[in-house]
């Protein structure tokens, strides 16, 4: 294991940022912590990189306790979501910030700070200054200028939240083809479920200060431990007392399975190559995702009364709490 | 809505600027500009008398040291006193913060009475020690010093905290994930982003320390080639009749800080990389 935190706890005043977290991250993975904004899980990488401090709990990186060193002995890299890029020093001088600390010799860090602005792809920038980027680059650049000092590992805090949908998608997708040049363990902070499953081989799932759930994204799909998991991951629709997945739920025309609930579709959208087909129950209102084909094969409208199950061997969890409250839940963004 | 104000709000524009210029004009720039006229009323006549005045230019020696070392005193500090309210959380921090207009809301004369009764070598409460000690507070240079740097000491701390505080600790944090200490974080990555700040605020506390008059006044005893400054020999001119070697010397320390101004503004960048 790469990354052992064990036992952290930390309070803002009255606010529990975390309680008692332990979570093992793997050697040469890129991990997601995922979870709502203020759950907590910034604060985790902030405490990994010890750029703050826990008020309970031990940190280790790399079989070292760390609990009690400074950032600048941990041998971490950190990316922020600002970037945080040196605004009076140029693109070069900012991704050789760490080896010009170290004192390395001039040639060797001219070496590796080209080598670093190739990986990056900005080296017709590096005699630029970071305010002359984009916000895509200037990220490119914080995360060479922390691949820089060959860390142990890399901690970045939402590194593409401040960019706009296209940039970030394309970001996502070279930091997941950059980690397979490179290897280093890499954890990266998101609230975004589609790139946690996306980009993470491992998912942290965190809210509330807690650990809802540790998995690969097809273990975290398939099997939620639970309600906020399921939620959070995905669209539900919920049918009895049971969450499920609006695309596992399969309707069929008439009313004659008895293992099935019975209803009436309510409404039918289509959304691009998708139809979401509504069907009242009688106390409740089931949402069902289909393909287009399999909605004209189905052959049922508006008022036409449908039978409605889970498929077989769909991901299902009991509803704990609060009910569904509207027939389709957009998993918080 | 760019395109409509010319417009609609062209003259009411030509008004304000009018107003605002006029203004200026009257209470700075004229007065300003008469002292200079003033000056060389009779060529460089009264320059030359008081240049060549031993007394004066001692007086100038010592207004130009004094400032120096109050600045000196004041950037340090400045810096430091920034770093500390901006920085960190700690109680009597809003005391602290308050405690630091003081100079600038009182009086300097008050600040000058205030230091005879600390230092004074008769009555004071560090005085008659000090002076036994061989060290002369009042009536002598450091006295004079520290009546100036007193009064000129927020200056550098009002223009590097809102600086701090915009710039935020990213990267200051980020630098120190990359290895840097903190003496390496605060000279590679703090200290130039405030630079500007910084050289504003040492402008500031020059401009003052060289116009200080009132706390100088009363500190330092006013000794004819000794501890008299600059500004004490504005007044005593102006005093004896002297008015051309009054307006001679009031236009050198007028100069100098316009100057300094100037050249700040000359070389500060357009664009700031902020």
């Amino acid at each position: 294991m790469s990354i052992e935190v064990t036992g952290v706890s930390k309070r803002f005043g009255d606010f529990v940022a975390l309680e008692d977290v332990s979570v093992s991250i793997p050697s040469g993975q890129l991990t997601a912590l995922l979870g709502p904004s203020g759950g907590g899980k910034s604060t985790l990488l902030r405490i990994i990189a010890g750029l703050e401090w826990a008020d309970a709990g031990t940190i280790g990186i790399e079989g070292l306790d760390a609990t009690a060193l400074p950032a600048r002995k941990r041998g971490v890299g950190f990316v922020f979501q600002h970037y945080a890029a040196f605004k009076h020093l140029s693109v070069r001088r900012n991704v050789a910030f760490g080896l010009e600390i170290r004192k390395r010799p001039k040639d060797e860090i001219r070496r590796r700070v080209d080598e670093l602005l190739a990986l990056v792809h900005l080296e017709q920038f590096a005699d630029r200054l970071p305010a002359q980027l984009s916000g895509g680059q200037r990220q490119r650049m914080a995360l060479a200028r922390a691949l820089a000092v060959e860390p142990k590992v890399l901690l970045l805090d939402e590194p593409f939240g401040a960019l706009d949908a296209k940039v970030r998608k394309e970001l996502r997708e070279w930091l997941r083809r950059l980690h397979d040049e490179v290897h280093v363990t890499t954890v990266f902070v998101t609230h975004d479920q589609e790139e946690a499953l996306e980009v993470a081989d491992e998912i942290v799932v965190i809210n509330e200060g807690r650990v809802e759930q540790i998995g690969s994204p097809d273990q975290l799909y398939d099997s939620p431990a639970n309600d906020f998991v399921m939620r959070f991951l995905g669209p539900v629709t919920q049918l009895g007392s049971e969450l499920v997945r609006p695309h596992d739920v399969a309707l069929a025309p008439g009313a004659d399975d008895p293992d099935a609930v019975a209803g009436r579709v309510a409404r039918v959208v289509r959304v691009g190559f998708e139809v979401r087909v509504e069907v009242s129950t009688g106390e409740q209102v089931v949402l069902a995702t289909m393909t287009r084909t399999e909605f004209f094969r189905l052959g049922v409208d508006v008022g036409a009364t449908v039978s409605v199950r889970v498929v077989p061997g769909a991901p299902v969890v009991p509803v704990l709490g609060s009910p569904v409250r509207s027939a389709l839940e957009v998993p918080a963004r | 809505m760019a395109s409509r104000r010319p417009r609609t709000r062209g003259r009411g524009r030509w008004v304000a600027r009018a107003v605002v210029t006029a203004y200026l004009v009257l209470l700075v720039a004229w007065p300003l500009w008469l002292v200079a006229q003033h000056t060389f009323d009779g060529g460089l006549e009264n320059l030359r008398g008081i240049l060549d005045d031993p007394d004066v230019a001692h007086a100038l020696r010592l207004t130009v040291g004094v400032a120096i070392v109050s600045v000196v005193l004041n950037t340090v500090f400045g810096v430091g006193i920034s770093l500390l309210i901006v920085r960190y959380r700690f109680p009597g921090r809003r005391l602290l913060n308050a405690l630091l207009d003081v100079p600038l809301s009182v009086s300097p004369i008050v600040v000058g009475l205030a230091l005879v009764l600390v230092y004074g070598g008769r009555s004071g409460w560090f005085g008659p020690g000090l002076e036994d000690a061989g060290l002369q507070v009042i009536f002598a240079t450091p006295g004079i010093v520290l009546a100036t740097t007193f009064v000129a000491l927020p200056l550098v701390i009002r223009e590097v905290v809102p600086v701090l505080e915009e710039i935020g600790t990213e990267q200051e944090q980020a630098a120190q994930s990359l290895g840097a200490t903190a003496g390496q974080t605060f000279r590679r990555i703090t200290l130039p982003a405030i630079k500007w700040g910084v050289t504003y605020g040492v402008v500031l506390s020059l401009a003052r320390s060289l116009g200080e008059f009132g706390a100088v006044k009363v500190v330092s005893g006013n000794v004819l080639g000794q501890t008299r400054t600059a500004t004490l020999v504005v007044e005593e001119k102006y005093l004896n009749f002297d008015q051309g070697g009054a307006y001679a010397t009031a236009f050198l320390l007028a100069l100098v800080a316009v100057a300094c101004i100037v050249v700040v503004s000359i070389i500060r960048p357009k664009e700031e990389p902020r």
